[in-house]
């Protein structure tokens, strides 16, 4: 490789997805996203925020690849987005599990659809499992699984791919309150050790700044990026010591400020 | 249920209409009624000969075919119907109006284009099931979860991966009500579609029974398929339940 076009990876390296001039018109003339620019560090969790209708789910589906845009592109590592790929995988609001099947094809279902041999797939699988805490329920279905399990579930399946960048759409909203602070809690772990880009979409302040390393505060009408808050929280402290930390309650009184008016 | 205090098992109405029966072919109010006991008598006659059980097989092999090829095709149509709209648009019409048509009436065309044979009968019985088959895989498919469709897509499954892996399971309670339908369907186009050819089968019974007058034959016949039709439908119904919860765990 000659040196300049290792200089190029390295000034692309940083930047892992960007979104460039993206609208969406949805059929019928509903303005989903006007105009958006944004980009997302590579290793670094960054939630896209904001009240409803801010246009963050379209955006994020947009970036999967599930939904054209209508004008703008997206690139992730430098190459345009046509389609679902690879290197990115997604994780669901509602989970999106097949109820035919145990936790353990669940997790292994995006390998299993790239042809990945029965007995590799299942081993993944299973370290994977094991990693989102629920070594001991492979064979389970996800009926016998509580909310916040199933999703476990959905996030193992989304790591079992190994892609770089994980897709996820308010993946704790449908999880009961303690699970979600529980959650919030392992998936600081998983990012610190999994070292790939998330793109989070959440509409509670408190998750995005305790999850986050930076969030991007999303406005409607027209959507637009209004501010990028990179809370400077020190992740190395207890979950609890987090939660008091002065510096987290201030940005979350700053970033409600912002919102306020937006919430009739 | 319950009469004048005493406990009456479910089935106890059928043996009340049978010795009403009886008392009527005793009596011998018409020749169209001959006594319950003699049919029954009849039926262990008939059943165990030769020219019964060569009319059963061909019987069992146009229903089993009919039905399989209606399964076959009916299957993949409702699920293209479901998730392409422009597939819908074209054949909903059809689908709708071949599933009230009086296909009866259809059979006789069926037979000048196939002839006074198995064909006819096959056909007869794919196109009596084939409808509902299409329509409940239909609306399976269009109330399968949407994020379920994004996942699969967002793991890049192909057509056929979506169609076998997602798409059949996840309409499964709906398909699995539609064959059930389509067999009860089935067993109808079987029968009508013999007795119209009327050289094969139960058809060529039915024809020398009643041609003869022979009303104890005729019932006997009845009964038996009467019997056939009700294990089948049971038996699919019984298959259906093991597979409900589905239905309520897929939401």
């Amino acid at each position: 490789m000659s040196n300049s076009s290792a200089a190029v990876s390295r000034a692309a390296s940083s930047i892992a997805v960007e979104v460039e001039k993206v609208s969406k018109i949805y059929p019928g003339g509903v303005e989903a996203l006007n105009d958006m620019t944004i980009q997302f560090p590579k290793g670094e969790l960054t939630s896209l925020l904001g009240p409803s209708g801010c246009g963050k789910t379209t955006l994020l589906k947009i970036i999967a690849g599930l939904l054209p845009a209508t004008s703008g592109r997206v690139t992730v590592n430098g190459v345009e987005v046509t389609g679902p790929g690879e290197e990115r995988a997604f994780v669901f609001q509602d989970f999106a599990l097949m109820p035919w099947a145990t936790v353990l094809r669940n997790a292994a279902f995006g390998l299993e659809l790239r042809g990945v041999a029965k007995s590799e797939r299942h081993a993944i699988a299973e370290k994977y499992i094991e990693a989102v805490g629920l070594k001991g329920c492979e064979k389970l279905y996800p009926h016998e699984l509580s909310g916040g399990m199933r999703q476990r579930v959905g996030l193992a399946r989304a790591l079992a791919v190994d892609a770089e960048v994980l897709l996820m759409d308010e993946p704790f909203s449908a999880v009961d309150e303690q699970t979600r602070r529980k959650f919030q809690e392992d998936l600081l772990d998983v990012i610190k050790h999994e070292g790939k880009t998330f793109i989070f979409v959440t509409h509670s302040i408190e998750e995005a700044v305790y999850v986050s390393h930076s969030i991007a505060l999303l406005l409607p009408r027209p959507s637009r990026v209004s501010e990028i808050i990179r809370p400077d929280i020190d992740r190395d402290i207890s979950p609890d010591a987090i939660r008091r930390d002065p510096v987290y309650l201030d940005i979350v009184e700053r970033i409600w400020k912002g919102l306020r008016t937006y919430v009739e | 249920m319950k009469l004048f205090g005493i406990k009456i098992p479910m089935m106890a109405s059928l043996i009340f209409w049978a010795i009403l029966w009886e008392i009527a072919g005793q009596l011998d109010v018409s020749i169209l009624l001959p006594p319950f006991s003699s049919i029954i008598m009849r039926m262990v006659e008939i059943i165990p000969t030769q020219t019964f059980f060569k009319a059963f097989l061909i019987t069992a092999e146009c229903f089993l075919l009919g039905t399989g090829i209606a399964i076959v095709l009916g299957i993949p149509i409702g699920v293209l119907m479901g998730r392409s709209i422009v597939a819908d648009r074209m054949l909903l019409p059809w689908v709708n109006m071949f599933l009230s048509a009086p296909l009866t009436a259809l059979v006789p065309v069926l037979m000048t284009l196939f002839g006074f044979g198995m064909k006819t009968i096959i056909l007869t019985t794919v196109l009596f099931a084939i409808w509902i088959i299409v329509l409940d895989a239909r609306a399976g498919v269009k109330n399968i979860t949407p994020s379920l469709v994004d996942m699969a897509k967002s793991f890049q499954a192909s057509h056929w991966q979506a169609f076998t892996k997602i798409y059949v399971w996840a309409a499964l309670p709906e398909i699995l009500a539609g064959i059930r339908l389509g067999c009860i369907r089935s067993v109808k186009g079987v029968i009508i579609g013999q007795l119209l050819v009327s050289v094969v089968g139960f058809g060529r019974l039915f024809e020398l029974y009643s041609a003869n007058f022979l009303m104890e034959h005729m019932w006997a016949l009845l009964f038996f398929l009467f019997f056939f039709a009700f294990l089948i439908a049971e038996g699919l119904g019984v298959l259906e339940r093991r597979f409900e919860y589905y239905a309520a765990a897929r939401h």
